[in-house]
């Protein structure tokens, strides 16, 4: 037990510290609940949660080949999501009949190549996050990542709805639907990439699905609903990462936020809508 | 392929029925006219034409949280359109503030096929293409429907081309009817294509509404 303690303490000292490499990890991780809210509602009114997970399962393989290399894992990781997402899209669009079936095939795929070409000692990192320091252009990357989110979805905001309700009168109504799925998609997976690095492979997808199944059973009003998955997904994060960082002590926040957003789920059930 | 040699012209205030049995290929000519499908061969439309769609039905997801207003709201931004089209096409069809506030999953039938042509109706259009739209009404509502129809187009020259299984309606109110079958294909007025020949030919029997339009 002692071994144990001696051998978290000199990744504590680090971490102890407050400088502005944290408060930009800090800040990142907001923006992204929010951005996660916001993509979540949508993904969720499209019927698309699930095959969304498996967006960012994509990210695995390219995790591992980055760790493998010791290059910048987001470039690796943002590779293979985006290349991936791509694929899903054609996917969507040839063949409504086997989404079931290649969905299930592509998430196999990549967790069974993810986890054996990522080195071991880098293989929990890159399935469930790891909380650490991140550098100003990082963080500036990030921002505006998820400014373009959030501005694709306010501008998009008609077509979309246009493109929930029918497809097909959408397109009567001149919206180009494929083009608009595939900005949807793109926008989802930079959400994803977003998070990546905090919240895992595994896990940063968790935070697009179950906020917005919370805000769902909350209200039946689409402003509403878009803004309450938004800050359900933003107190998710903040509760968890206080919880993990001063309670359980572990950089490992993913699994605390996507267990508070379950929590926080459990809860909405309770309300009748 | 559905629809083969197939080669018509509509002209600007016409009404067309298109009549023949299901799996005919009504509704996918309608689609292939506003390119939402592929097809071969050339379809042109005047430069001024501005279509309207109601089709037969939408798979919307009732679990939508979408509200009848927001939807219309959301076309009417997409064509920026001035706001009083959105209250002149709700007084048009007697869209109360109750009925625009409604979830579109808490709609009957009726009222969903209600929105559908609101929905077409907005963005002022000179053609409006309607696929069966008052199946799913009850006679009094498919009458105002059909009378507002009628309306749009005797006062703003509206071009229209319905697909109806309704022969009264057809003989009502088309001015040429384009009948559509595995092994025919015809065209003309009311009176030459509603005959008792052509009808059994294009049905493979003769529909029981005939003897009553020809009381008519």
């Amino acid at each position: 037990m002692n071994e144990a303690c001696a051998i978290r303490s000199p990744k504590e000292e680090g971490s102890s510290s407050v400088d502005a490499g944290h408060t930009f990890a800090i800040l990142l991780a907001g923006l992204f609940a929010i951005a996660a809210g916001l993509v979540g509602s949508v993904a969720l009114m499209k019927r698309m949660v699930l095959a969304s997970d498996v967006m960012s399962h994509l990210a695995l393989p390219g995790l591992g080949i980055a760790y493998l290399l010791k290059t910048n894992p987001l470039v690796g990781g943002g590779a293979t999501l985006f290349l991936g997402t791509l694929l899903v899209w054609q996917l969507q669009k040839k063949t409504e009949l086997a989404t079931d079936a290649s969905i299930g095939v592509v998430f196999a795929a990549c967790l069974g190549i993810g986890a054996l070409v990522t080195p071991n000692e880098d293989l929990l990192e890159a399935l469930f996050g790891n909380f650490q320091k991140l550098s100003l252009p990082g963080f500036l990357l990030g921002t505006a990542a998820v400014i373009l989110v959030a501005a694709f979805l306010a501008g998009m905001k008609d077509r979309l709805i246009l493109d929930l309700f029918s497809p097909e009168l959408a397109a009567a109504t001149g919206v180009k639907v494929s083009l608009l799925d595939l900005g949807f998609m793109l926008v989802f997976s930079l959400t994803i990439l977003v998070g990546l690095r905090f919240m895992g492979g595994l896990l940063s997808s968790a935070l697009i699905i179950i906020p917005a199944a919370t805000a769902r059973q909350l209200t039946g009003r689409m402003a509403q609903f878009v803004v309450l998955a938004s800050a359900v997904s933003f107190i998710s994060v903040a509760v968890g990462f206080l919880i993990s960082t001063l309670i359980l002590k572990t950089s490992m926040v993913g699994p605390t936020i996507v267990i508070v957003s379950v929590l926080l789920f459990v809860l909405s059930l309770l309300k009748k809508k | 392929m559905v629809l083969h040699e197939l080669s018509f012209e509509i002209y600007s205030g016409d009404c067309l029925a298109i009549i023949g049995p299901n799996g005919a290929g009504k509704t996918v000519l309608l689609k292939a006219l506003q390119h939402l499908i592929p097809y071969q061969g050339e379809i042109h439309w005047s430069q001024e034409a501005r279509l309207g769609y109601v089709p037969q039905t939408v798979a919307a997801d009732r679990e939508l949280p979408l509200r009848v207003q927001e939807l219309l709201a959301a076309k009417a931004r997409v064509l920026h359109l001035a706001d009083q089209e959105m209250d002149q096409v709700s007084s048009e069809l007697n869209l109360s503030p109750e009925f625009l506030d409604a979830g579109i999953g808490t709609l009957s039938g009726g009222q969903f096929q209600k929105v559908l042509i609101a929905f077409a109706l907005l963005g002022r259009p000179n053609v409006l293409l309607f696929d069966e739209p008052t199946a799913s009404l009850d006679e009094l509502t498919e009458e105002r429907i059909y009378e507002l129809v009628h309306q749009l187009q005797t006062q703003k020259g509206i071009t229209l081309i319905l697909v109806s299984h309704d022969l009264s309606v057809v003989y009502r109110y088309a001015s040429r009817v384009l009948c559509l079958s595995k092994n025919k294909v015809c065209m003309g007025p009311p009176k030459e294509i509603m005959t008792p020949e052509t009808l059994e030919e294009l049905y493979g029997a003769l529909p029981k509404y005939y003897r009553h339009l020809q009381e008519l």
